[in-house]
Parts: structure tokens; sequence; C-alpha cells
């Protein structure tokens, strides 16, 4: 068995291969992030409550309506969509004109209401939800044995993580979204109507989050509890990333969740906040982020 | 006009006081403040270890109560109870708070150890009872004993010394801990590492998790890359709960042996009997040991549709006796009392036998038991098969062990 | 004559205001439960503090509880295992909140808006991870038995009510030092920072000097708030370092009123009352009140309780005048 710095190869790969997998939560969720912030210009503090609502959600349809874990896949982030709709057409609109700070503080606010109400009706413990029957199984990777459904986790998600970023970059709606973000009320001016691609953003945004909830649905313990626990590590990701560049969110979710996962090895207790002091540094040195650009 | 606003304030500064000083007069033989005995349910509602207490500590404790017919020498019983959320200052507040304001006389139950230490402070600045049935740390009656804490149903010692021992005899003997970051782990942790090296076996490392973690799969693979024998869960309710689940998708549990160091019959209900079968587990009650307790429990399950696991009929047990001596010594004076309670020989459905020692520690005989497959579960809820009784001797820290500041004085 | 009657009613206004409030604070004790008086003083203060940063300076922080929390841990373990009496203890303790706001204002102070926050909350993060490290802090369990100890050799702490006094004196100078700072001169640069930044630059002002003052002072008086709340709970746990804290004071100064002098103090005592009455009548669904108020205040009452009653007397009396 080969060592590196005393630690083995085996626990560091395993732990690398794990660190992969939420690496690819911290994407998608900083993904949507950084649409919404690039877009609407307001730090959606809410995206937790959307992911935990996706979540939550498929353990519903499951109980609830005997809907299975493809169903859920597929209707989920449509019913998170719908909901995002809501909530921006009913409260956000009224912010774009105003101090982003409130956007931030409205998302706040608009986080502790729906994680109140969820842990009002389903407490805090945890609701179980199995691995869906395809994927119950391990591949063995040799200094690991890694179960099927996180590598599903790693493929889907970076399938919709491309998929996202080549409809921003390469096509036409993706680029009326860029046009709108630099100047909305030219683009306005072409005929192309700029509240509605706003409302799209923040659906799609959440969107993104619901479906990162469907997917963690089988391997996190599903709680009220688990967006808060997530969304201000989310946060540093987009702002290390650059606030509003899609490769920036996608690049350095990936990265730090490999980063934790090598810190899980030699100094476990950090691996929380590795985060924050990357953020910290980078805020000093470059605040726009690594790939973004002053606004 | 400022004349009357001057006397309005001194008026009622006057009733105030007054108010104050009758609350605490205590006329006749019959001492009971306040006029009612008030008994505290503080535990965990909602959270991991809302299954271990929860509503369930509080049914229980109502149960105790109604065997009295709600009163005791005439004065009515009530039970309160409140949700620490695992914090210690929500709890240690409303603690304080409840002796205060409510009049408050006994505190129970009080899942996590942090909170309870807190608590216990608090008990011990105001002179109340304070009786443990949810928490384990064993530093309960150890470096944070006071005279008026008693730490009822188990300790850290008693279940990681039982089961580490029992682990060990039938081949475990290398060890690598997954821990719970705070007093209950660590001390779960210490108490078992002490008894796993003196059966003869060996600990080659442990990882920390914080409290409701919510993926173990890093944790379990650094116990799996410590190829040890045995890996130790030096936590509880959901956090156990989730290891388990999380080492069988992770297929760890087929080469490696996961022994629980706090296991719970709801637990094992959770998990389901597949999952857990062949564990070893070390409690001091179960629901179909004997006729008593199955006429307890079944009545439990009657109100809460579970039955009731060690901390709940604890709670149960402790406030029956806290009556019992109120009854025999006449008052509900907090060093009255547990004077009475530390003469007593304890028994009801839950204990035979028990006595309270000088430092505040419950000693009982302890069960270590092993979860039966689902080929040998007959009926709902068969899920243990006793392997040995521990006599109280054997189970807990003997008393000249003690690091409790009480016991030096002596 | 309109101007000079205006002013002296204003001036009216606020001596009824201070005196108003310093009976109430007086005879409070006579009627609530002085624990619980005490927790509501040291959060109004803590969100008077914040307010001095957010409402006079328009820097929204979000990690101020990270002074909160220093101070409140320095104190505890100054008193509790180093033996210092309670006085010095708390001293100690702000001092150390004070000197935290230099290094962290001197990093940050640069940045604005949605940044300035963000870094904020990230070297928060940082200083809680910290306290959950470090032995001192008692981790996960907390700092527990601070004994309170006697004041000045001779006022015994361990009676709530003698330490009520106390808190409230010490509330009271928090509050006169704010009070002062806001409508001294330096106050008035910080205004003129928080309404146009640039103008400020432009008229020749070091506006980063002015701010990292604010900052300091800032973060300080949140130190003294943590500091006092250690002694009166004799415990400090990490909850007080966590970001939900934070965010806490956030809403306590916007439910108030940003900005206002008063407005935070209301804001403090509505929150704390809320909190403890409906926290075993509806339990979790707290949180979901409060995340009601922000939205509600945010979207129609963004100037807050006093900032309305303010426009709504102003409103009042230009009505009359004219």
């Amino acid at each position: 068995m080969t060592e590196i710095f005393g630690i083995s190869l085996a626990a560091l790969l395993g732990q690398l291969v794990l660190g992969l997998v939420n690496g690819c939560f911290y994407a998608m969720l900083s993904l949507g992030l950084s649409l919404i912030f690039g877009m609407l210009n307001i730090t959606n503090f809410a995206h937790g409550a959307f992911y935990m609502m996706g979540a939550v959600f498929t353990w519903i349809a499951l109980n609830q309506f005997g809907l299975g874990y493809w169903w859920a896949l597929l209707l989920v982030p449509i019913v998170v969509a719908i909901l995002g709709v809501i909530v921006e057409r009913s409260m956000l609109q009224w912010l774009y004109k105003i101090d982003p700070l409130y956007g931030l503080l409205l998302t706040f606010g608009l986080t502790l209401v729906i994680e109140g109400l969820f842990r009002y009706r389903y407490g805090v413990s945890g609701l179980p939800y199995s691995i869906p029957e395809s994927f119950q199984g391990a591949l063995d990777l040799g200094f690991m044995f890694l179960p099927e459904y996180r590598a599903w986790v790693v493929c889907a998600s970076l399938l919709v993580c491309f998929a996202t970023w080549v409809i921003i970059e390469w096509t036409p709606l993706g680029a009326y979204l860029r046009a709108a973000t630099e100047n909305p009320r030219l683009v306005q001016a072409f005929g192309i109507n700029v509240p509605v691609m706003i409302t799209i953003t923040y659906a799609v945004g959440v969107g993104l989050a619901g479906l990162a909830g469907v997917l963690a649905a089988p391997v996190i313990q599903i709680s009220p509890q688990m967006g808060s626990n997530l969304i201000i590590v989310v946060f540093a990701v987009v702002v290390i990333g650059g606030m509003g560049s899609i490769l920036g969110s996608i690049v350095t979710g990936l990265s730090l969740g490999l980063i934790e996962g090598m810190t899980k090895v030699f100094y476990p207790q950090a691996s929380d906040t590795v985060v924050f002091f990357i953020m910290a540094i980078v805020l000093l040195i470059r605040p726009a982020g690594l790939f973004g650009r002053e606004r | 006009m400022k004349s009357k606003t001057i006397n309005a304030l001194m008026g009622c500064l006057l009733l105030f006081a007054t108010h104050r000083v009758s609350a605490q007069a205590k006329p006749g033989n019959v001492k009971i403040s306040g006029d009612v005995v008030k008994i505290g349910v503080l535990s965990d509602m909602s959270g991991l270890y809302s299954d271990i207490g929860g509503q369930g500590s509080v049914v229980a404790a109502q149960m105790a109560v109604d065997t009295f017919g709600g009163k005791v020498l005439g004065k009515p019983v009530q039970v309160v109870s409140a949700d620490h959320q695992n914090k210690a200052d929500i709890g240690a507040n409303k603690a304080r708070e409840w002796f205060d304001t409510q009049g408050v006389d006994l505190i129970v139950d009080v899942p996590n150890s942090g909170v309870a230490i807190a608590v216990s402070k608090v008990a011990n600045e105001k002179h109340r009872a304070f009786i443990v049935s949810g928490a384990g740390s064993s530093r309960l009656t150890n470096e944070d004993c006071n005279p008026y804490t008693i730490h009822y149903v188990y300790d850290t010692y008693a279940t990681g010394g039982v089961t580490g021992r029992a682990v060990v005899q039938h081949g475990g003997n290398s060890w690598f801990f997954i821990t719970a970051d705070y007093a209950f782990g660590h001390s779960l942790q210490d108490d078992t590492t002490r008894a796993v090296k003196a059966a003869g076996g060996q600990v080659l490392g442990s990882v920390l998790h914080p409290l409701s973690a919510s993926d173990f799969s890093s944790y379990l693979l650094q116990a799996q890359a410590s190829k040890a024998k045995v890996i130790g869960l030096a936590n509880a309710g959901g956090d156990t709960i989730n290891t388990i689940k999380t080492a069988s998708e992770f297929g760890i549990n087929k080469k490696q042996t996961l022994a629980g160091l706090l296991v719970y019959i709801t637990d094992i209900n959770s998990l389901g009997l597949q999952a857990t079968q062949g564990m070893y587990v070390a409690e001091s009650f179960y629901w179909d040991m004997n006729d008593e307790t199955r006429k307890f429990s079944k009545a439990f399950q009657a109100k809460m549709g579970k039955m009731p696991n060690m901390s709940q009929a604890g709670v149960y047990s402790s406030v029956i006796q806290y009556l019992k001596a109120i009854q025999a010594t006449g008052s509900d004076d907090a060093d009255v009392v547990i004077k009475k309670l530390k003469e007593t020989t304890l028994n009801d459905a839950f204990v035979k036998n028990g006595k309270i020692r000088a430092d505040g520690r419950m000693v009982h005989d302890f069960y270590l038991f092993q979860v039966k497959s689902p080929a040998e579960s007959k009926y709902p809820w068969d899920y243990y098969k006793l392997v040995s009784t521990i006599t109280a001797d054997q189970a807990f820290q003997p008393l000249s062990e003690s690091r409790c500041p009480l016991m030096k004085s002596k | 004559m309109k101007e000079r009657t205006a002013k002296l009613q204003g001036a009216k206004f606020r001596i009824v205001g201070y005196s108003l409030l310093l009976v109430l604070g007086l005879v409070a004790p006579f009627v609530g439960y002085p624990v619980f008086l005490m927790k509501a003083l040291c959060f109004a203060l803590f969100a008077c503090a914040f307010n001095l940063l957010l409402g006079y300076t328009g820097l929204l922080s979000f990690g101020h509880a990270a002074f909160f929390a220093t101070a409140a841990y320095v104190t505890g373990y100054m008193v509790k295992v180093k033996g210092m009496p309670p006085g010095l203890g708390i001293l100690t303790g702000t001092l150390v909140a004070v000197l935290l706001g230099i290094i962290i204002g001197s990093l940050v102070i640069r940045r604005q808006g949605i940044y300035f926050a963000m870094i904020t909350l990230a070297l928060a993060q940082l200083v809680y991870f910290i306290f959950w490290q470090a032995k001192f802090t008692g981790r996960d369990d907390g700092l527990q038995g601070i004994p309170r100890g006697h004041l000045l050799w001779v006022i015994n702490l361990q009676n709530d009510w003698t330490l009520y006094y106390v808190v409230f004196a010490i509330f009271v100078f928090g509050f006169f030092l704010i009070r002062r700072t806001i409508h001294s001169p330096f106050g008035q640069v910080l205004k003129a920072i928080r309404e146009n930044e640039p103008r400020a630059i432009s008229l020749g002002y070091d506006v980063n000097k002015y701010k990292t003052l604010a900052f300091v002072l800032s973060a300080g008086l949140a130190g003294l708030a943590g500091a006092t709340k250690a002694i009166v709970f004799t415990f400090v746990t990490l909850t007080d370092a966590e970001w939900q804290t934070s965010g806490e004071v956030v809403l306590m100064t916007l439910l108030g009123g940003m900005g206002t002098v008063f407005g935070p103090i209301v804001g403090a005592f509505s929150i704390v009352t809320l909190q403890n009455e409906l926290a075993d009548k509806v339990g979790s669904l707290v949180n979901v009140i409060m995340g009601a108020i922000f939205i509600v205040c945010v979207l129609l009452f963004r100037r807050g309780i006093v900032g309305e009653v303010i426009a709504l007397y102003e409103r009042v009396v230009g009505k009359r005048r004219s």
C-alpha cells in the first residue's frame, strides 16, 4: 500500500471520491445561485430552503403519492420552479430598484419561514428515503466500494451543469439572458420581454436547487435543516468563483468538494471551515472572485 | 400627581415583596412549596434524541403521576414540559425560569449530556432536585457531580463498559471509534476504551463527528481504512441510526463489526432487525422481561404507539420514587427529599433493588442483550434475547474510583 | 422663530423620551422577570451597537456575532478560570472585542455592499471555527458555571435584582456613548458617508478611516453586550457565535428601525419577548414568525417600528402646522 504523508493512498482516494460527490452538489447549487445573482442582482439566501424542499417533496412523492424516484426526478424540480415563480412575482420584483441588501434580508426571512414551517411539520430528526432499486449495489473501485447511487449522482450533476453551461453560453436564449444581465433597458428596447426572462431565471435557478435536493434525498439526512447547513458554504463557493459566473461556480464547486475531501484526511475538523478560509483570502486579494468581473 | 405615582409604585413594590415572601412560608407539618408539586420534563422534542426521550418521557411522567391519582399528601401534582432543542443555553435558561418563576420542584429526563450538565449546575444553584434519565455522560457523577443531581438510568461507563467487554470477549479485540464530538461522545469513547483495554483489546484510532451530522460516509471510510475488527459507535439516537445505515450502504458491515455503545430499542425499531441482528446491546430495561415490565409497557404503548425504552421507563420510575419520598417525608424541599431517596431501596416496574449512592449515581443491575434475527422474532417488538445479567457492582464505576468532589471532601 | 420652536420641541421630545426610558428601566424588575429583562438589555445594546454601523454608516455586517461571542468567551474564561472579578472581566472582554474589531475592520473596510456582508460572514465563520476547536471554550458543551462574584468587592451579583441594575447601568452607558457619537461631528461625517460616499470623498474626508473607526466602536460595544451577557447567564455557548445570531441582530435593528436612536431597543425587546413567549407555545413556528416579520419589514416597513412612528408624527405635526 503506497503512502503519502503517512496516509494510505486508498484512504486518500476514497475521501477524494466522496469529496467529488459533495462537490457535485456544491456545483449544482452554486450554479443556480450564480444565475440568480447575475440576472437579478439578488443574493438568494433562500436557495438552501428550495434545495431542502426538493428533498422533502421527493419523500412526500413516495410516501404520500406512491411516486417513485424517477417520477420525483422529473416532477419535483418543476414544482420547486413553480414555487420560485410565485416568490419572484409576489415578493422579489419589488426589490430590484432598491439596495440589493434588502434582497438578501428578504430571502433570509423567507428561509426562516420555509424552514420553520417544514420543521414544525416534520421535526428535525430526518425522514428516511431509500436508495432506488436500480442503484442498490456498489462498484468495486479497488481502493473502496463506491455505492452505485453516488456514481449516478456524479454523472447526473455533471450532465446538468454541462447542459446549463451550454445553454447559457451557446444558445440564443442564453445570449438574451446574458445580454439582459448586461443592459436590461437596451434588451427590452429590442423587444425581448425582460421581466419574463428574470422570472424564468429565478425559476430555473431554484429548480436546479430542487433537482439537487432530489439527488440528495437517498444519501443525505432529509431534514428541514439540511438547507441552512449548506447555504453559507454554497455562498462561499459562489463568491470564490465569482458572483454571476457560471463556469466559476461549477469549477469552484467541484474543486471545493475535492479540497474538503483532502482536508478530511489530514485535519478532519477543519473540513467545514476551509471554504471560509479560502473565501476570506479570495475576497481580500481578488474581490470579484476567481472568474468574475467587478460590477 | 407625582406623589400618587410614587405611592402606586411603593404599593406595587410591597405587594410584590409580600407575595414572594408568602411563597416561601411553610405553615404546618406538610411543607409543599406553592401548595403544588410541579415536575418539569425537559427533553429533546423534535431533534435527534426525540425518540429517546421526547413526548414519550412526558407520557411516562404523567403515567407516574396518575398512579398517585394526580395528588400527593392532598396537594395536586402537575407535569410541565419544554423542548431544550439540544442547546445548553436554552435548557439551562428554561430550568432557571422554571425554578424562579414557575415553582418547579423537580426536573427530569434531559437527554443530551451537554444540556444535562448545564441544567445540573442551575439545580445546584437553586437547590432543586434534578433526576437525569436521558443523558449519559459519566461526568454527571464525577467531575460535575453535586448534591442535587441524581443520575438515574445508565451512564457511559455502564453501557460502554458492558458492551465493550462483551464484544472483546467474542473476538473483537481491535477497535476504531466514530465519536460524537461533545461531552457524551467523549465520555463514551473514554469509558469504552478503558473497558476494552482492560479486557485485552486495543484501540487503533478514532474520528470525531459533529452532533447530528448529515453524512457519515467519510468517517466510515476512515474506520474502514484502519482495518480494525470493530467499529465502535460512540454516539446515540439519530447519529447511530445513520452510521449503521451508511455502513450497510458501503458494505462496511460485511467485513467489520459495528458495535453500538448506546443503543435503544427504539433505534432497533427504526433500523429493523435485518440491519441490526446479532448486535450486542446493553440496556437496563426491556419491556418483555417480566409481567410487571410488560404491564407498564403495554399501557405506555397504548398512549405512545411504541414500547418504552430504558430512559422513558426511567422517567416513570424516578417520578414515582420522588413522589413516594415526598409522601414519606411530608415535604418537597429538595434537600429533604433527596436525603430520603438516598436512604431508600428502590423497587418498581423499572428497577429492582436500586440504590442511590452519595455521588448521585443510581446503581442497579444491567443487562446484556443480543438482537434477534428476523427469523427468531415472533411478534412485534420481540427484538432482544438476554445474554447475561451484570450486577450493579460490576456494571457501574466503583465509588472508590469516583472523581466527584463531594466524595473527596469526606 | 418657527425653527427655534421646532428645535425646542425636538429637544423636549428627546428629554421626555430619555426620562421615560430611565424610569421604565428602573421599575422594570418589579413587574418582569429580571433574567429575561437582562437578556433583553444585552441584546438591545448589541442591536444599538450594530445600528451604529448599519443605520448610521450604511454598512451591513453579517458577522457581528463574532464580537459578541469573543467578548463573552474571554470574560467567561477570565472570571471562571483566572478568577478575575466580574467588572474587570467585562472590561477585558470588551477590550478584546475592540482588538478583534480593529483586526477585522482593517481587513474588510475597503469592500462595499454585498461583498462587505459576505466577507464579514466568512470571517465570523472562521472565528466560530476557532472557538469550536479551542479547548478553553468548552466547545459544544460551552463555558459553564461562570461565577457572578462581587462587583467592586461589595456589590453581590448573585442577586438577580442587584445584577439587573448593574446591567441597566452598563446599557445606559453604552446607549449614551452611541448617542454622543451620533450627534457629534464624527457622527455627521458618518451620515454623509452613508448618504453619498463619493461626495464625502470629494469633500476631502478620509472615508476609510471614519468607517474603520465606526466599525471598531460598533464591535467594541457589541463586545460589551456579550461580556455582560456572560456574567448574567453564567455560561457562554457556541450559539453566541453562530451566523444565526448575527442574523437575529440584523432583524432586531431592521424591525425596530435602522438609523433611529430608539429603534434597536424596541426591536431587541420585541424579538426577545417574542422568542420567550412563543417558544413554549408554538415551538419551531417562532422562526416562521420571525421570518415573516423580516419579509413584511423589507417589503412594507423598511423604516421599522420607530421609523414609522416618527414618520407618522412628522406627518401629523406637519398637517397641524399647515
